[in-house]
């Protein structure tokens, strides 16, 4: 029980931290800053790898597959799209 | 010591997520903040793959194969007028993800004897990474259908809706609620089909130009499936790199709410274009113009604003706006850029277009930095935007408009609104602004219209 309260812990910390970095974020940056921190919630891609990497069931196997898949979509194209938007707004 | 390794390039990761968010409060460091970003999951996932209960690598080099080509393709061929459907199409992937990798977890328990092995805690974050997992996934599929027009973008309502989207939610909970304390395989699947419908429920009436209010709580949701998945796994890093999401698209949805003077709740449960229209537009006339009277107007004024809407998106109008601006900067006359929080279908959408045509940020304003100046400007243009432009807003108490902060186009000395028709605006609500007898309609497509302004600028 006093591990879960520690992630608890962990957990609001974080959301305090994310409301201080976020609200300093301009508009002109929001779209960016929609697509770069959906690309990190991609980060779930690390539990998907360890369930397509174990030795369970067949369907197991399969699910953290598809997890596996979506999870890199959401990364690897969130951080792309970020990129090529953000190219954009170099200073001349 | 693997484990020491593991957790220490999770630290890592965490620490550069955090950066990544920080530089991107700025133009000059975001792109170096989003690559700190991208870095911090590739140390995640290379740390991982140590990992003791990893005994194959053949599937995972699949999935990531497959998972990486199909982003590579989608995110290097997406227009960037269609950002928003392709944001919300990535964040439904987050959340179906997020929810798969926590039933797995209950599936790994039922391999191995059942469910009542795992704690009540395991239990609980695993239902609510399902929950708001699914919600996200099937969520964000309909956002992403409305705004790619593979369906109606307007609010659909089905009779007594919101109470069938309290019966979903309450039908989750009840099977959340038989997971817990009967420990049953069926209570997981009750959850998750009740929540995958529940998706679908919320964001039906959600339409037009409240859809960046969803896709900013969407986002928001994606984070929290992921935290919600790190407390099945007691993995430090998703909850972190989790919630900074969900404080994120939280904050963001905030904004956007205040930027239409509504609460979230009436967002989602007050579906505008079911009212009916206050003001009516009996008996007035517009004034309609050509391509060639506009450049006069312009080519003569001292200090133009440009306030552009979801309208210069459709038509892929931003390089078209390029032009005149430059066009008209050549000729001395000043150009700024009004942007309203709402404008376009996401937060920052006509942002990131106007960079794209090359437009440099310092040239764009903010509703409450211009809206002092609009009085002294001598001709505002308005590009595909029009409740965000809407005088009834400010001026009377029965629009559905009315209280939402608006940008004063109708206080320039005269107005130019291009406009494809007269239809009325995603709301339904007719537009004081265009029967303005200082208001000049430029009727047809945005971009064509435009370009046909600049060939005549070379006239003038």
């Amino acid at each position: 029980m006093t591990e879960a309260l520690f992630l608890v812990f962990i957990f609001m910390l974080a959301a305090f931290l994310g409301f201080e970095l976020i609200s300093k974020v301009p508009p002109t940056l929001h779209t960016p800053l929609m697509s770069g921190s959906n690309a990190i919630s991609g980060v779930t891609l690390v539990g998907a790898l360890v369930v397509a990497g174990e030795q369970q069931t067949p369907l197991l196997t399969a699910v953290g597959v598809l997890a596996v898949v979506l999870a890199t979509l959401n990364a690897v194209g969130g951080f792309l799209v970020t990129d090529r938007m953000l190219k954009f707004f170099r200073r001349r | 010591m693997t484990e020491l390794l593991v957790q220490g390039g999770y630290l890592i990761a965490s620490v550069l997520f955090i950066l990544a968010i920080k530089l991107l409060a700025s133009p000059r460091t975001a792109r170096q903040g989003n690559l700190l970003g991208a870095l911090g999951m590739l140390i995640g996932v290379v740390v991982t793959l140590l990992h003791r209960q990893i005994v194959r690598y053949e599937w995972i080099g699949v999935g990531v194969g497959v998972g990486a080509a199909l982003a590579a393709w989608l995110a290097l061929t997406v227009k960037m007028t269609a950002m928003p459907q392709m944001v919300s199409l990535l964040n439904g992937f987050g959340g179906a993800a997020s929810a798969l990798v926590a039933g797995a977890e209950a599936g790994r328990a039922l391999y191995t004897g059942s469910l009542a092995d795992l704690s009540f805690f395991s239990l609980l974050t695993i239902g609510l990474s399902v929950l708001i997992g699914a919600v996200t996934f099937t969520g964000s599929l309909i956002a992403f259908a409305k705004l790619q027009e593979v369906m109606t973008g307007r609010p659909i309502v089905l009779p007594a809706h919101h109470g069938q989207s309290l019966l979903l939610l309450g039908v989750s909970l009840a099977g959340m609620g038989y997971l817990l304390y009967a420990q049953q395989e069926l209570g997981l699947w009750v959850l998750a089909a009740a929540a995958a419908i529940l998706g679908v429920w919320i964001t039906l009436p959600v339409g037009g130009a409240d859809m960046p209010v969803i896709v900013a709580f969407l986002n928001s949701l994606s984070g929290l499936a992921a935290a919600a998945t790190g407390f099945v796994l007691t993995n430090y890093l998703l909850i972190i790199a989790g919630v900074l999401v969900g404080a994120s698209g939280l904050i963001l949805t905030q904004i956007m709410a205040r930027a239409m003077n509504r609460s979230l709740w009436n967002v989602l449960f007050g579906a505008v274009g079911a009212q009916g229209p206050a003001a009516t537009a009996e008996g007035r006339t517009v004034r309609s113009t050509t391509a060639e009277d506009v450049a006069l107007m312009l080519a003569y004024a001292k200090e133009v604003v440009i306030i552009p809407g979801y309208g210069m998106a459709v038509a892929q109008a931003q390089h078209a706006v390029k032009k005149l601006t430059d066009a008209l900067e050549k000729r001395g006359v000043q150009v700024r850029f009004a942007i309203h929080p709402v404008a376009g279908r996401m937060p920052g959408h006509m942002n990131v277009l106007l960079a794209e045509a090359d437009i440099p940020y310092e040239k764009l304003y903010e509703m409450e930095r211009i809206n002092p100046d609009m009085p002294q400007v001598d001709v505002a243009l308005v590009i595909g935007a029009n409740d965000v432009v809407n005088p009834a807003a400010r001026t009377d108490p029965h629009s559905p408009l009315y209280g939402m902060p608006i940008i004063d186009a109708d206080k320039a000395r005269t107005v130019v609104v291009l406009k494809r028709s007269m239809n009325p605006g995603f709301a339904g609500v007719e537009n004081a602004l265009f029967y303005q007898p200082n208001t000049y309609m430029l009727f047809g497509d945005a971009r064509k219209s435009l370009e046909a302004v600049v060939e005549a600028l070379k006239e003038v």
